[in-house]
């Protein structure tokens, strides 16, 4: 009765949901952990409600043979046996399973809420306590003194340094996994674009290939090419925003000043795409809304090549400045085996030396087509994080270039048939924080009947509070910064 | 009568000059980094409006909260009218007047400190064992300089030791006490005035909690505290002594605007640093107070 094995599936395909194979929910864990022993990493972990049930579905990804492979548990309640111990990549998707569905993963370490505390707000639930005479806990947040999302931060320290850092989150929870389940609706596209705002246009173009894989077709190739060119358009601007974010933390002004106009530039090249300077309206399922006729698209090109020399130049001053570069080196160090083990995505697990990217890793839309190199830096500090950031401004920009110039001709929308029913159809798009993941599953009549979505800051907080041991807490606000996680895209 | 007329006279100049410093400060910073900046008065409005409020009080503070930023203003206004003017000399002046001084620095950083922990908040704690710690080796610093200035001198009586130049020490003490003012005063690369994250703050952690004008006292007293140490730094640099009183009186307000530009073009060419670097720059600092000192025992006037 049991399939032999995982059903492979590429990213931006869908398979039929009878075809993932079923087993019980400790064969699925055991053989979840033994492919991630084998160097597979977990993309999602998610419960499927059935009557009076939950199935467990697992979404692996073999980044080496750009495959992505699911498995499904037969529908229980109650126990089953964590995978967290032996596999830490699994921790927060267990506690969100345990919290929405209530399957307890016994054995797993630190169970407690994701999203809510225990009938209140998420800070009032347990935290893990240091104890001693000479700890003292300093509770930051959710309100904090700048104009950023809520959160709390509860570190345990021993003077200046932080030995023990926890976060709770949670409080932007909007519930948008369940608004989802029942459409397409007129109101999903929004939904979607408001996911994670600054990665409007990641997780708008990981929905519309979910979308185009459920109707089983592909958007027209003129419009693949105009999301890439908006995808890398949003790595750009946050990027150039955040190194200037990271100056401003070191009171180093120059970049500071800079780069908080220049990611203005960047935007508003989005802008001159779509008219929304995050890209909200533009990626829709089956193409795009807005098309790039060749005056904009020499208006765009050229007010790019200003915006990225003035970038390389305002960020060339970081590096220059020695005040800086002792300040990041050194600062919130993770290492490579437990970015691994953490399941870390994006450019923070890139800083590690990790070549991790679903761009290069599981390419699919214009990414078949067309690649830039993966920047990768070793060190895990900030200065290679930012390092990273830096690399992928100027990878983007040249990608960009070349891009801009080699257009396709063609629709820039098709017409998509009905959704399949019973489906699962799976999306991954490196967003300019990491990887984005969607994974829905379609009922009989092509509806949502589960709709899953991976922030990229779903895997990574954990880096962060891990960065933060031995350092001084001091440095939290530079960490913070150079992995500027995102709380809504965590919250859903 | 003469006495008290030019006490006041300079009580209302010290105290009305003071708030320009940070707006200087301010608008240097804004020109290089190609803003317009907030208006050179931005302090003045900001200590008029914060004098207008109410007072936001933790039900657990002691009247310590109130009253740690008045005894360090007025040690501050104190410390003041000490300190001599070219020429003028100081307000009040007698033999030994220069610990006063020092003692008078410390009291007014005690009482701030000791209204950071009223109300009992981690920042506040945090920022208070900072600001404590680092004062252990400016203030190590700063004795060491006076010392200098005293040896050099022969005296300690604060006129006398600021009338004449140091001469070849001069130099060793103006680096020095620089570092020294950046590192009291809380500007970069020692602490960053304009942070907004409460982990990284130093003097601004301590009065997260302060309002209204209790705030305001405090804004004031750091103001007069930088013009305090400028002045000082401007006085060890210049000869003032041998020059007439008009010519004394420009060279100074010059001087002290010099350094304020100084201290914005630190602002805003260097990064901050982590603490634990502080402390080397601040040794740094004491050692060329001690340098002067030795140069002063070696080749001194008297």
């Amino acid at each position: 009765m049991s399939t032999p094995s995982f059903a492979l599936l590429a990213n931006g395909t869908s398979i039929p949901w009878a075809g993932v194979p079923e087993w019980p929910a400790p064969e699925l864990v055991q053989r979840t952990g033994a492919e991630l022993e084998r160097g597979a990493r977990l993309c999602a972990w998610f419960g499927v409600p059935e009557v009076g049930a939950t199935r467990l579905v697992a979404l692996i990804a073999f980044d080496a043979d750009n495959t992505l492979a699911v498995g499904r548990s037969a529908p229980f309640a109650g126990a089953y046996p964590s995978l967290t111990p032996s596999h830490p990549q699994a921790h927060m998707f267990e506690r969100e399973v345990w919290e929405s569905h209530g399957l307890r993963p016994e054995g797993h370490p630190w169970l407690k809420p994701v999203r809510r505390g225990a009938g209140g707000a998420p800070a009032m639930g347990e935290f893990f306590r240091v104890g001693g005479g000479e700890i003292h806990e300093v509770a930051v947040g959710p309100v904090h003194a700048g104009i950023i999302e809520p959160g709390h931060f509860r570190f345990q320290c021993a003077g200046e340094e932080v030995i023990h850092l926890e976060i709770a989150l949670g409080y932007q929870h909007r519930g948008v996994e369940n608004a989802l389940v029942g459409g397409p609706r007129r109101a999903t596209m929004s939904q979607i674009e408001a996911v994670a705002g600054d990665t409007t246009i990641g997780h708008a173009t990981a929905y519309a290939w979910v979308a185009e894989a459920l109707a089983g077709a592909e958007a027209p190739l003129r419009s693949q090419w105009l999301r890439a060119v908006a995808l890398e358009l949003e790595r750009l601007a946050n990027h150039t925003g955040d190194l200037g974010a990271l100056a401003n933390d070191v009171a180093f002004l120059p970049t500071a000043s800079a780069c908080g106009r220049i990611r203005g530039d960047f935007l508003n090249l989005t802008a001159l795409i779509c008219g929304n300077r995050f890209g909200r309206g533009l990626v829709r399922p089956g193409g795009c809304r807005f098309d790039l006729e060749p005056g904009r698209l020499e208006q765009l090109t050229g007010q790019l090549a200003g915006a990225l020399s003035e970038a390389e130049l305002a960020i060339g001053w970081l590096w220059d400045a020695a005040s800086v570069r002792s300040r990041f080196e050194d600062a919130g160090t993770l290492h490579a085996k437990q970015a691994t083990d953490l399941g870390m995505v994006g450019p923070a697990a890139r800083a590690c030396g990790i070549v991790r990217d679903a761009r290069f890793d599981h390419p699919a839309g214009w990414h078949r087509l067309a690649q830039a190199p993966v920047a990768v830096w070793p060190g895990g500090d900030v200065l290679a994080r930012a390092r990273v950031r830096w690399l992928e401004v100027q990878r983007s920009g040249r990608f960009l270039r070349e891009q801009l110039a080699a257009a396709v001709d063609g629709e820039m929308r098709a017409e998509l048939a009905p959704a399949a029913g019973d489906t699962l159809a799976v999306a991954l798009v490196e967003g300019w924080r990491g990887e984005v993941c969607h994974v829905a599953l379609t009922d009989a009549g092509g509806r949502f009947r589960s709709y899953k979505i991976v922030d990229p800051s779903f895997h990574n907080w954990i880096g962060l509070a891990m960065a933060l041991r031995g350092e001084a807490i001091s440095n939290f606000p530079i960490c913070n910064k150079s992995f500027n996680l995102s709380y809504c895209g965590f919250d859903l | 009568m003469t006495f008290i007329l030019e006490t006041l006279l300079r009580l209302a100049a010290w105290l009305l000059a003071a708030p320009l410093l940070p707006g200087i400060i301010n608008k240097v910073k804004a020109w290089i980094a190609g803003r317009r900046g907030p208006p050179v008065l931005q302090l003045y409005y900001d200590l008029a409006r914060l004098w207008g409020k109410g007072v936001v009080m933790s039900t657990l503070a002691s009247p310590g909260f109130i009253v740690g930023p008045a005894v360090a203003w007025v040690a501050l206004v104190g410390a003041a009218l000490i300190m001599p003017l070219g020429g003028a000399g100081g307000a009040l002046s007698f033999r030994g007047d220069v610990l006063l001084l020092v003692y008078l620095l410390a009291l007014a950083r005690f009482c701030t400190a000791w209204a950071a922990l009223e109300t009992g908040s981690a920042f506040e704690g945090m920022g208070a064992a900072r600001e404590v710690s680092y004062a252990v080796l400016s203030e190590v610093a700063l004795i060491t300089a006076v010392l200098s200035l005293s040896v050099q001198t022969g005296n300690v009586t604060l006129t006398d030791m600021l009338a004449l130049s140091v001469g070849s020490g001069a130099v060793l003490l103006a680096a020095g006490l620089f570092a020294v003012l950046l590192a009291e005063n809380c500007r970069v690369p020692f602490d960053d005035p304009n942070t907004h994250l409460e982990l990284t703050m130093i003097h601004e952690a301590m009065i997260l909690d302060h309002s209204g004008p209790p705030l305001a006292v405090i804004l004031h007293g750091a103001s007069l505290k930088l013009l305090l140490f400028a002045v000082l730094l401007s006085q060890v640099v210049l000869p003032l002594g041998r020059l007439s009183p008009l010519a004394a009186a420009g060279a100074l307000v010059g001087t002290v605007l010099g350094v304020t530009v100084a201290i914005g073009l630190v602002e805003s060419l260097t990064a901050r640093f982590a603490f634990r670097r502080v402390p080397l720059l601040l040794t740094a600092a004491f050692l060329l107070c001690l340098f002067a000192l030795l140069l002063a025992r070696k080749g001194g006037v008297g």
